[in-house]
């Protein structure tokens, strides 16, 4: 049991960087944007591209750190496929949603144009790598590093947490401290009495479908690095996601973060009592169980 | 091939088109006339599909018993199944609208979502209840032996049609009654609509059900027609997606639209196989993710630039106004 909780802290931090993009979206455009798990999906297919094609074409040698299960490759693809599906959401924006806001169409409008952006992604990744498993390093042995009450842990896993917790204290400091995070907050809570304050709303709308994306791109990629890549994968982590950012609260990134990690538990730990196949349905129980409770999200927000 | 190959191929076109109106009717109840956003009718869809296989079919008995697992089997006539069907959703939706209907609209098309891949995970996974991924087979057909087997078709495409029309009639008829009239209300205005005294909730819970009731008798439709059924059918992608492009396409809102649509977009799905067909043999095994690709574009092309679909929707909807 320990080991699963550790394992679900885990999924969880890898939820949390899908959850806070989508409460960011949420709460800034006012929409549920179901593209969203596809643009983690996304995420790990451009990493696959760059490590498993362009990497080796230019020569970049395949070696790892340590006990890592990656090296160098990783380490260039990482940042390039969150900047890629970063500029790929604002394209999205800029294509898509952007045309049915100035037309002030509803916001079931623009999730209904988000689910057929969820599909289109979804069959782009199918068209080009085929509906099978994908690994970033097939065949590899990755070692367990053992910890007290039986837990084993591999070294991806640690570093796993470790970039999540880099990337949400870099989200925290620029949402906190830079002129555009505050605008971006002041943007969330109300969209006219920002715009009439002069701030730029249709910037703070670039920037958070790119923080947005590059967080699910990174969400994406570790995913795969600590299991595998399956075109179905963002579909999956749709109902957790969506279970992190109400339990959270919608637009509340802290509230997500802690959600992320409620559903990650949730989800592992019922592993050992269901089917592994079951771990959405899990998430979507759980959801219920809130909305039953709590439809306001466990951090008040109130704006259920 | 020759002119009565062309015409089977039509037929057997038809009745998917057809059963895909049904689910349209159904969807423009839920969205069109009372704006719930319902994106899991693959959840009704595979639900109402496997009542009625197993309301329809006996129970498996000896050496086949050892192959074939299900927790019921009733072997009753295909009415059955079909009235089943719509039963067992509209239970599942009064179930799903009963902690989402409250609160804000898009906390119902994550339910439906959740209920949708909840229901097809149980059916993949649970070999006792319907055989799980080899699913069910040798599903009865209402009217057989009327007609040589292999012109059954046709007895199947008015079955169809007529259940179609039925359900074409019966919600034109309701959407013209004061009922029909506050659904209205509700989607183009909650609050006013509550300020005069009608209870919200109640109303969008009713035409939750009724829409996925409808939505079950075309699971049932289907399920009778392929006559096999498996968990794989009941993706979001032919399940829900194709629906929703199909209603958009034929203007919500319009009954007379949601068929159209159906027949339309069901038609370009046909179609773009044709197109694909052309395609190198090393792309062929994608290309159905080629064809979804375009039915994807498409949605987004309506949504955009042609909102009202097809046929937009009747403004004048009382006989009293002329």
């Amino acid at each position: 049991m320990p080991e699963l909780i550790v394992y679900g802290i885990v999924l969880g931090s890898i939820i949390a960087l899908g959850a806070i993009g989508l409460t960011l979206v949420y709460g800034i455009l006012r929409f549920a944007n179901f593209a969203h798990g596809d643009l983690m999906t996304a995420g790990a297919y451009v990493a696959l591209f760059l490590v498993t094609g362009l990497f080796p074409w230019l020569g970049i040698p395949d070696t790892t750190f340590g006990s890592l299960s990656f090296g160098w490759r990783m380490a260039f693809a990482f940042p390039i496929a969150m900047a890629c599906v970063a500029a790929a959401s604002i394209l999205f924006d800029r294509i898509l949603y952007r045309p049915l806001r100035m037309k002030r169409s509803g916001s079931v409008i623009l999730a209904i144009s988000a689910l057929g952006a969820s599909f289109i992604i979804r069959m782009i990744v199918l068209i080009l790598w085929g509906g099978d498993y994908h690994f970033y390093r097939p065949g590899v042995l990755r070692p367990a590093i053992e910890l007290p009450l039986e837990i084993k842990i591999r070294p991806d896993q640690i570093l796993i947490l470790a970039t999540v917790l880099c990337l949400v204290a870099l989200l925290y400091l620029f949402l906190q401290r830079t002129k555009m995070g505050k605008a971006m907050r002041a943007t969330a809570d109300n969209m006219e009495l920002a715009r009439v304050s002069g701030i730029d709303t249709e910037r703070v709308i670039i920037w958070t479908w790119g923080i947005g994306g590059a967080l699910a791109a990174a969400g994406g990629i570790l995913y795969g690095i600590d299991v595998q890549l399956h075109p179905g994968m963002g579909w999956h982590f749709l109902l957790p996601l969506f279970a992190a950012t109400i339990l959270g609260g919608i637009g509340n990134m802290y509230g997500a973060l802690v959600g992320a990690l409620i559903m990650g538990v949730a989800q592992q730990v019922s592993t050992a009592y269901l089917l592994p196949t079951y771990k959405p349905a899990v998430a979507f129980i759980v959801m219920i169980l809130i909305l039953l409770v709590r439809p306001q999200g466990i951090f008040g927000g109130g704006r259920a | 091939m020759e002119i009565s190959g062309i015409i089977a191929y039509l037929v057997s076109l038809a009745i998917m088109a057809g059963i895909f109106a049904v689910f349209a009717l159904g969807l423009n109840i839920q969205w069109g006339y009372t704006g719930l956003f319902n994106i899991g009718i693959a959840g009704f869809f595979c639900i109402g599909a496997y009542t009625s296989a197993m309301i329809t079919t006996p129970m498996p008995t000896g050496l086949y018993a050892q192959y074939v697992h299900q927790i019921f089997g009733l072997n009753l006539p295909f009415i059955f199944g079909l009235l089943g069907a719509a039963l067992v959703c509209g239970f599942i939706a009064y179930l799903i609208g009963y902690p989402t209907l409250q609160l804000r609209e898009d906390y119902l098309a994550i339910a439906t979502i959740g209920i949708a891949e909840t229901f097809r995970l149980i059916f993949n996974n649970e070999h006792w209840l319907a055989n799980g991924p080899r699913g069910l087979m040798g599903l009865p057909q209402p009217l057989q032996g009327l007609i040589e087997a292999r012109h059954y078709n046709y007895i199947y495409l008015v079955v169809v049609l007529a259940i179609m029309v039925v359900i074409y009639l019966a919600i034109e008829r309701v959407i013209r009654s004061p009922w029909g009239r506050v659904l209205r209300a509700i989607r183009e205005d909650e609050v006013a609509s509550a300020m005069t005294g009608k209870d919200i909730f109640r109303f969008k819970m009713q035409s939750l059900i009724f829409g996925s009731m409808i939505m079950g008798v075309g699971g049932a439709l289907y399920a009778h027609y392929t006559k096999a059924i498996s968990p794989d059918v009941f993706t979001p992608l032919y399940g829900t997606f194709i629906i929703w492009v199909m209603l958009m396409a034929g203007g919500s809102g319009n009954n007379k639209g949601a068929v159209l649509g159906a027949f339309v977009i069901w038609g370009i799905w046909i179609g773009t196989k044709f197109l694909t067909d052309l395609l190198p043999y090393t792309l062929k095994a994608r290309a159905p993710y080629i064809r979804f690709l375009i039915i994807g574009i498409l949605l987004e092309i309506i949504l955009i630039y042609r909102p009202q679909g097809l046929m937009g929707e009747e403004k004048r909807i009382s006989k009293m106004i002329d």
